[in-house]
């Protein structure tokens, strides 16, 4: 019997495709906040924090993200440190993709005009007011590209966690296949999970990107 | 009375570069002083350190009684107090004509919402842009941007007002609706200090040309004697270079 006949799998893969969406949200979210600091840090500041700042981006986004995987999960260990698989996955990928969006946040904050900070220090607003204000808005708006860009990478990335058992999508088509031997059609109807979700965001991109379009701010699409 | 801005011996460089080599110049209430002279010559720098959007290295500045240059002077205070407009406009590209106005009486004078919007309208009314409210910058002629602008400045109620080149990034068309803003706050009482080469703008409403260069003030009078019979040669000359440049002034 075809395996699209058997719905047995359905739940289990569901629970597997949970874990990925939990472990990719998180990861986004705190490499966002992170990755903001960072970028905040490497542009406005001088001295021991923008150096902090440069050496983290430097080493995660030097290093591959499986090796900080493994550091974290077989090496802390040794250091006393034991993190469930979970807690290891999601700190070394948010820890990771930080490195990441820290650069495109610089890249956003230092395409906006110089002189949209000096008209906003000559009206009276602090450093504080004129980046939240002024500097942010519009640089939280050229980010969205490279930002869900890397939201996808993560998305596909995350498959990494099954390395260290963490049952995610994959971990769980993989699981069931190694009990029915239906790896060709399991691994493919992961594949099909992981497309729908890349299509799914790449609409939700669209559709916020047009939301928060503001005349005159961000790169005119391209037109062919 | 005492003057409302006062610079002292004022001292700035770039580098090797010594841009201000020691300006000293006072504006009374009210008063609109234009300041012209070569590119290159500090003017920019001199309005910039008015407002310490650039540190000078020496002199001391003062608005009214206030030492702008002090240590511990309040300077985010005292910008609200000087108004400044850019050669560029720099509008902020996100807002809304109504949200650029609103933003200084917001969120530095911390007026309420509906008393900020209030604020915001006038000034905006008082650059004849009541109905361009609701557009953004890119939706507006240069001219517009910069009137937009010096309602900015104008929603602050500031006691003086910085203008570096307002006119020169903008077509010729588009400059007299500039101008014309600027002559009428002038007449009002606003006090000014201006750079600019519009000559016919400086004739109208100028209380005194001041003329830099190198890094000093080489002459300032007013622009009736200025015109007619600078003391200083290189001063004859350069008004005679801009009036080719710029048309004639009247
Ligand atoms: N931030 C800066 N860093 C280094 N040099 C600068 C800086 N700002 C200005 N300068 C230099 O200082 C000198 C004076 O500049 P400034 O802009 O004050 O002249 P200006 O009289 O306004 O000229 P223009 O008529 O071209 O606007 C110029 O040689 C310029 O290159
Ligand atoms: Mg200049």
């Amino acid at each position: 019997m075809p395996l699209v006949f058997e719905w047995l799998w359905l739940p289990r893969l569901t629970r597997g495709l949970w874990v990925t969406l939990q472990l990719t949200g998180a990861c986004m979210g705190i490499g966002a906040l992170l990755g903001l600091l960072l970028a905040l840090a490497r542009v406005y500041t001088r001295g021991p924090v923008y150096w902090i700042a440069s050496l983290y981006v430097q080493f995660f986004r030097g290093t591959p993200l499986l090796v900080q995987l493994m550091i974290i999960h077989f090496g802390l260990p040794s250091a006393g440190i034991v993190l469930p698989a979970f807690v290891s996955g999601l700190l070394a990928m948010a820890l990771n993709t930080a490195a990441y969006q820290a650069e495109y946040f610089r890249g956003a904050i230092q395409s906006v005009k110089a002189g949209q900070m000096l008209a906003a220090r000559s009206l009276g607003l602090s450093a504080w007011q004129a980046i939240c204000r002024i500097i942010l808005p519009q640089a939280l708006r050229l980010v969205i590209p490279p930002w869900s860009n890397e939201l996808v990478y993560m998305l596909k990335y995350s498959t990494i966690v099954y390395m260290v058992g963490v049952a995610d999508l994959l971990g769980e088509a993989r699981n069931i296949a190694a009990r029915n031997f239906r790896f060709l059609e399991l691994y493919i109807v992961a594949a099909l999970f992981y497309l729908a979700l890349v299509l799914l965001l790449t609409v939700a991109q669209r559709v916020i990107e047009r939301q928060l379009r503001i005349p005159g701010l961000g790169v005119p699409r391209e037109r062919p | 009375m005492a003057p409302l801005l006062r610079t002292e011996d004022v001292h700035k460089r770039y580098g090797k570069e010594e841009v201000l080599r020691g300006v000293s110049m006072c504006l009374e209430p009210g008063e609109t002083k234009v300041i012209i002279g070569p590119s290159g010559t500090g003017k920019s720098t001199l309005l910039r350190c008015i407002n310490r959007l650039t540190e000078p290295d020496r002199g001391r500045i003062w608005l009214e009684e206030q030492e702008v240059t002090a240590r511990k002077a309040s300077i985010n205070r005292l910008r609200a107090d000087i108004g400044f407009v850019f050669q560029d406009f720099n509008l902020f590209t996100h807002l809304t004509s109504l949200e650029n106005v609103r933003l200084g009486p917001l969120r530095v004078r911390r007026l309420g919402r509906p008393q900020a919007n209030r604020t915001a309208l006038e000034a905006l009314a008082q650059v004849g842009l009541s109905d361009k409210t609701k557009s953004y910058p890119a939706e507006l002629s240069g001219g517009q941007q910069q009137r937009v602008a010096i309602a900015r400045a104008l929603a602050m109620h500031p006691k003086l007002i910085l203008f570096d080149e307002p006119t020169s990034a903008l077509d010729p068309e588009l400059i007299g609706e500039v101008l014309e803003v600027m002559v009428r706050l002038a007449k009002s009482g606003m006090t000014m200090l201006v750079v600019s080469h519009e000559m016919g703008f400086a004739r109208s409403v100028a209380d005194e040309i001041i003329f830099m260069e190198h890094g000093v003030i080489v002459e300032q009078g007013p622009p009736s004697r200025m015109f007619k019979a600078p003391t200083q040669a290189r001063t004859g000359e350069f008004l005679r270079k801009i009036s080719e440049l710029y048309g004639e002034a009247d």
